[in-house]
């Protein structure tokens, strides 16, 4: 097995992305829309294309607020269609989804013949290359501390994430709970689901830069489910999620190294970091407290009509 | 001439644009009859957690004939493997419903993210198998309808046509079980099998699909079809011709759009065609479309004005005057406006209304006056109304001082055949009916009915 430096680095940015994305996936899905962040994250591309095509650049402030831009839109959309259309909302959101990702494909295969940018670098990113663009932050005679640049813009989404979930939590929680009386009490839920649906948009075009859409997927959704399954308030599902993320990024890393040794070629981290998150779920479902196992046995017991505690 | 070129490919003039834009047709086509089901089953995204999940099985279909020997990229071959990861995504998709608190939305999402996560790691394995080259695999994520080739052809009709004559052969189980589950469910049909035959026939259709036209684009010509349909019909049968449809003119325009520019992506094409259908239906759609809907409720707006300025002139004529029968008198507007507290521009909207269908006329004073026709429209509607009323009254158990607000809301509605009925039910065949609540005339002589 090779592991060095590197593989801390990818752990590194791998982590910081699992946990910027575990913050607003908790959310989405006691809101039930987890399948939100598939659609926004496909649904960003014409607006990266978009902002492309005008900054003639990559990995700019252009980007960043065109894929932001292209994330809320997708929410706008899927709403107008849902209210005017009365369309039920997984259709909604899979028509407005395909279409901004056919979109997208279009206006990229024009760029395309100009500049370097295809819709796979957009979708699958490469963590296993993000130790070649190291930031040096602090340097002397004796010693010097270098990150890469991934880990600086996902960390920086992770500490905004973190910010906006502390500054509004009771009202997130509100929302995600009982829109109805947040609504009644002026909260506002509306503006809440917007909200998230900015962090959700950030936190995807940050990661993509970085490390594709696969990990901002899978952690958008597997931690907090997982987390789910494992507890019952909000507080420590925050934190387990969080743990899982990170946990998810560090097991995905040493898996990505397991295929060589049994001889297969070797493969990818966020492939791999993905699937970790999978068999960690696998086995919440399987193990956990409400798990398959547990049910099993309840049922082999004898009933216990005993209801003290 | 691109003109001419884009001619003879819609006609299918051209030899080698004949076969994709035939075959994608036809995945249009089916795509679209199995999408209503997995539409109206509210389950659509089931198809992008499905499409995801078929990724593993097409990269380890492709390392296990690698290493059988065979060519890696035999297309039946990957077919099946991705037949196989994608129901068992599917199946994990129910369970996961079945046994944990989780709702359908993150089920979907896990299945999709891990088993898509696993299917890239995995063709990343795959493509540094020595002796075997994965180059193209990763056009099923995009499709690449532009190869279809003889055999491939071959292929994808004689799949789609089973898929086809299954659904059609199990229709009426099918609509059943999208409309009222648990009632399939209790007549002792075999609710979860007929889900998965219904998962296993989108699976046939997105397989299928991987090639053509990729498969995060494959979801829209499972969802956007039906859903553009559903917007001209209520008819389950329209509906799925309408679907299929749509479907076969999406694929059939966006391959031939492609065609003719060298690096326009045929999915993409496909994709905002079928939008863009679905745009226009979901404005002009006849049955649930925006624009119909909105102008039917202008319609019924009207109606229920009308009929509340008739009554409200018949109710006050009644109360100015004791002596039958009545005598069609004008009215000033001062005294219409109180008796139903409309504002000055409401009730100026409604007699303008009433004045172009011939139901009020305007005196030189100003006042206002029923017209013949009106005047038999008044009474018809206030008897209407007061039928109404006494079948509250006496079947429904509300109060007298109530039922004014009742009657005021469902009377729009009473079709010449209810008003029968409610005659016979009442016993009352009589040209004009007292109201059957206390009417209090005030000095001015209008009465002080709670109304709306």
């Amino acid at each position: 097995m090779s592991w060095n430096a590197n593989d801390f680095y990818i752990i590194l940015v791998g982590g910081l992305c699992a946990m910027a994305c575990a913050l607003p996936g908790i959310f989405l899905l006691l809101r039930r829309m987890s399948m939100m962040g598939d659609a926004i994250s496909h649904a960003v591309l014409p607006g990266l294309a978009i902002a492309f095509l005008i900054s003639e650049s990559r990995a700019n402030i252009w980007m960043f607020l065109g894929a932001a831009i292209a994330g809320i839109l997708t929410a706008l959309f899927t709403q107008w269609i849902i209210r005017f259309g009365k369309v039920e909302r997984g259709a909604a959101m899979g028509i407005v989804f395909t279409t901004l990702f056919a979109i997208g494909l279009v206006l990229i295969r024009k760029a395309a013949d100009h500049v370097d940018l295809d819709a796979g670098c957009v979708l699958y990113g490469a963590l296993e290359y993000t130790p070649l663009n190291m930031v040096t932050l602090f340097e002397n005679e004796r010693s010097f501390l270098a990150v890469p640049r991934a880990a600086l813009i996902i960390g920086a989404t992770l500490i905004f994430n973190a910010l906006i979930i502390v500054l509004f939590y009771k009202e997130f929680k509100l929302a995600a709970f009982d829109p109805g009386l947040a609504e009644a009490q002026g909260f506002r839920p509306q503006l809440m689901h917007y909200l998230l649906m900015t962090m959700v948009a950030v936190t995807t075009v940050a990661a993509f830069e970085a490390v594709g859409s696969i990990i901002v997927i899978a952690m958008l959704i597997v931690p907090p489910a997982t987390a789910f399954l494992l507890t019952r308030n909000l507080p420590s599902l925050i934190i387990v999620s969080l743990i899982l993320a990170v946990l998810s990024a560090v097991l995905g890393q040493i898996a990505s190294h397991l295929p060589p040794l049994l001889g297969f070629p070797d493969t990818t981290s966020s492939g791999m970091m993905a699937t970790t998150a999978g068999f960690l779920f696998l086995l919440a479902w399987l193990f956990g407290p409400e798990g398959l196992i547990k049910k099993q046995s309840k049922q082999l017991e004898a009933p216990n009509f005993d209801c003290a505690d | 001439m691109t003109w001419e070129l884009l001619r003879e490919t819609l006609l299918l003039e051209q030899h080698n644009t004949r076969l994709p834009v035939l075959g994608v047709a036809f995945l249009g086509a089916t795509a679209g009859l199995v999408g209503s089901f997995l539409l109206l089953r509210k389950q659509s995204l089931l198809g992008d957690a499905l499409s995801h999940a078929t990724l593993p099985g097409i990269g380890i279909a492709f390392a296990v004939m690698s290493i059988m020997g065979f060519s890696g990229k035999n297309l039946p071959g990957l077919l099946v493997g991705a037949t196989i990861t994608g129901l068992l995504g599917v199946l994990l998709v129910l369970a996961i419903r079945k046994t944990t608190r989780l709702k359908d939305d993150a089920a979907m999402g896990i299945v999709l993210s891990v088993f898509f996560g696993l299917g890239v790691a995995i063709l990343k394995m795959v493509e540094r198998i020595p002796g075997q080259s994965a180059a193209g695999l990763d056009g099923f994520i995009y499709g690449k309808t532009a190869s279809m080739v003889w055999s491939d052809f071959i292929l994808i009709t004689v799949i789609l046509v089973v898929t086809t004559a299954v659904t059609i052969a199990i229709l009426k189980e099918l609509t059943l079980l999208c409309f009222d589950a648990s009632f399939a469910s209790v007549q002792g049909w075999p609710t979860l099998w007929l889900d998965i035959i219904l998962m296993a026939l989108v699976t046939s259709v997105t397989v299928v699909g991987l090639q053509a036209v990729g498969l995060i684009l494959i979801i829209a010509f499972l969802i956007t079809p039906p859903t553009a349909a559903r917007f001209w019909t209520n008819r389950l049968g329209w509906m799925l011709l309408l679907s299929a449809t749509i479907g076969a003119i999406s694929g059939w325009l966006g391959v031939s759009i492609s065609a003719l520019y060298s690096n326009l992506p045929a999915g993409a094409i496909i994709v905002i065609s079928a939008a863009i259908i679905f745009l226009f239906s979901m404005i002009f759609g006849t049955a649930r479309g925006v624009l119909p809907r909105y102008l039917r409720h202008l319609q019924l707006k009207r109606k229920v004005g009308r009929q509340h300025l008739l009554r409200s002139t018949y109710e006050i004529l009644e109360n100015s005057q004791k002596n039958k029968p009545l005598k069609n008198l004008p009215i000033s507007m001062e005294l219409l406006r109180k008796h139903r507290f409309w504002s000055k521009g409401e009730l100026l909207t409604l007699i303008r209304q009433a004045r172009s269908e011939d139901h009020i006329e305007r005196q030189p004073s100003g006042e206002l006056r029923l017209s013949e026709s009106g005047f038999g429209e008044a009474s018809r509607i206030t008897r209407n109304h007061r039928l109404w009323e006494l079948y509250l009254i006496k079947y429904a158990d509300i109060a007298p001082s109530h039922v004014d607000r009742d009657a005021d809301m469902v009377e729009h509605l009473l079709g010449a055949e209810i008003v029968h009925q409610l005659e016979a039910e009442l016993d009352l065949s009589k040209p004009t009916i007292d109201s059957p609540h206390t009417i209090e005339p005030t000095e001015l002589g209008l009465q002080s009915e709670p109304t709306t």
